[in-house]
């Protein structure tokens, strides 16, 4: 499925050098379409949305935030939320605050080897307008313009209590069927690479990390 | 010849699947029971009683998946092939026609090989998923089972010298007409040894190195992902559930009845349940090197036990 060589419509790679380019996969990826009975896709979104393992990646200071969820306190595992310490079996990428451009490409990364569909909530006023890093030379000030985002949880920290009100409106949102992040990604996925490779100087990796 | 061999096996094989239906969705309603017990010890409420099914759904229902190879497909495979093996040949409610599954002469044998397959095939799968993290796992999940697979085999002996059959029915049989008879009372220095050895299977604390959340991410199902994934998280229940009907059947008398298994069962693995929360965990040399002390010491004293004071 994935090692597709020599196809017409295939990714470049060219930050690889060429003995690295036949290491890696230069598919692209491709947008899928809901079931087509829609019973079966409600019924696939309401176990998407009761469980919603968490990638654990503290991508910026609001990472700490993520901390007191599963405590007794806060307790999200009420809510089926769990943390995953690896990307292929999550399905909700939290950005923790301000996104240095060091940490997107490290973000793309983990993003692109998460399996759809895959929901990204944005936590803070960093990710939406820059916030207090707004004319820092190594923030990114809109991150949507990198990475598809279902959901904002705006604030300088919000704290677990808004934490848990944005899970539980993203489960709102995932039930009736409007996080499609991940397609979205896949079909602007020319202009979300141009972004990304504005920012990022030094690409070194694959096109669509599989 | 084929009608006869026909009528002979497809009742057997519908009456597996109802045992296997049942055993699994147990296993699952099980562990999440654990799961909120453990939660309550931690001051919280824990996940609802329906989770371990919706995680199992929200998996096969992923939109993608990728590969890493043939081993990667079948490594899955292997491991759930193992989970039902190992139940297949275990006679799940004792004087039942139905529930008795593919019961014979030698099956303790067969099943204590099936318990190795499937942890055999996952090291393979994961192994060419490529990840670093799989290959600690699986290099610490492999060398923790040769550790406890001593003390547990050397109580399964010592049981078989004890009634000197190697049929799981036979045993069961012979543990009947009253508590009194139960292996626990009458050898109890085997079953000692046994459930040693099980709070290694069951992967709680402080046995659980090779899991090892928060420090090798999940150990060999790291790279495993979507419909992989609900394989094995499918398989985790049916293989628990199953390993605790072999121990309630050697060594707690068996079941007569659904009930009387689940009760018994959910005792059995409620001393590793404790033990879980009430200890941390074991450095995989420390793990070996308890199994490879206590326990296998209380393994050769049951022979010796057996030998000297039973026979």
């Amino acid at each position: 499925m994935i090692k597709s060589l020599n196809t017409e419509d295939t990714l470049e790679n060219a930050g690889l050098t060429e003995e690295e380019q036949k290491l890696f996969s230069n598919a692209r990826p491709q947008a899928y379409e809901p079931y087509p009975i829609k019973a079966v896709e409600d019924f696939a979104n309401w176990a998407r949305a009761n469980s919603l393992w968490i990638l654990a990646f503290g991508t910026g200071c609001g990472a700490i935030e993520l901390r007191p969820l599963m405590t007794a306190r806060f307790d999200a595992n009420r809510f089926g939320v769990a943390g995953r310490p690896t990307p292929r079996q999550s399905s909700v990428f939290i950005i923790g605050g301000y996104a240095s451009v060091k940490t997107l490409k490290r973000i793309i990364r983990s993003y692109e080897q998460m399996q759809g569909p895959k929901f990204v909530i944005c936590l803070g006023i960093c990710p939406v307008n820059g916030g207090m890093y707004f004319d820092s030379y190594n923030t990114i000030n809109q991150f949507d313009q990198y990475i598809p985002v279902d959901l904002y949880i705006t604030g300088c920290m919000p704290r677990p209590e808004a934490l848990v009100a944005g899970i539980i409106e993203l489960q709102k949102k995932i039930k009736r069927g409007e996080c499609d992040g991940a397609n979205r990604y896949v079909e602007n996925f020319d202009w979300y690479k141009a972004n990304q490779k504005k920012v990022i100087k030094s690409w070194d990796m694959p096109d669509y990390n599989w | 010849m084929i009608s006869e061999f026909l009528a002979n096996w497809l009742p057997k094989v519908g009456n597996f699947s109802i045992t296997l239906l049942i055993v699994t969705f147990y296993g699952l309603l099980m562990g999440a029971f654990i799961e909120r017990i453990i939660a309550k010890v931690q001051g919280r409420i824990g996940i609802p009683y329906r989770q371990p099914f919706i995680n199992i759904l929200k998996n096969l229902f992923k939109r993608t998946a990728i590969s890493h190879g043939v081993m990667f497909y079948l490594g899955p495979v292997f491991r759930i092939a193992g989970g039902i093996g190992t139940l297949a040949f275990i006679p799940v409610i004792y004087g039942s026609e139905m529930f008795s599954n593919f019961s014979m002469a030698g099956d303790l044998f067969l099943v204590i090989y099936f318990m190795f397959f499937g942890q055999l095939g996952m090291a393979l799968g994961a192994g060419e998923s490529g990840h670093p993290y799989s290959a600690i796992g699986i290099a610490r999940g492999l060398s923790q089972m040769t550790a406890y697979e001593v003390p547990f085999a050397l109580a399964v002996i010592s049981i078989v010298i004890q009634y000197d059959t190697l049929s799981i029915t036979d045993i069961v049989a012979a543990q009947q007409g009253g508590w009194q008879n139960w292996t626990v009372i009458t050898n109890w220095v085997a079953t000692l040894a046994a459930i040693l050895a099980m709070l290694g299977m069951t992967g709680y604390s402080p046995f659980d190195i090779f899991l090892a959340p928060q420090e090798i991410p999940i150990g060999p199902p790291t790279e495993f992902h979507s419909a992989y994934l609900s394989l094995l998280q499918t398989n985790r229940a049916l293989f628990g559930a199953t390993k605790l009907v072999l121990f309630m059947n050697l060594f707690f008398g068996g079941a007569t009845g659904w009930v009387e298994l689940m009760i018994k069962t959910f005792l059995i693995y409620m001393i590793a349940v404790i033990v879980g929360v009430a200890f941390p965990r074991f450095r995989v040399d420390q793990s070996i090197r308890f199994f490879f002390k206590i326990p296998t010491l209380i393994g050769i004293a049951s022979i010796i036990y057996v030998q000297m004071v039973l026979i």
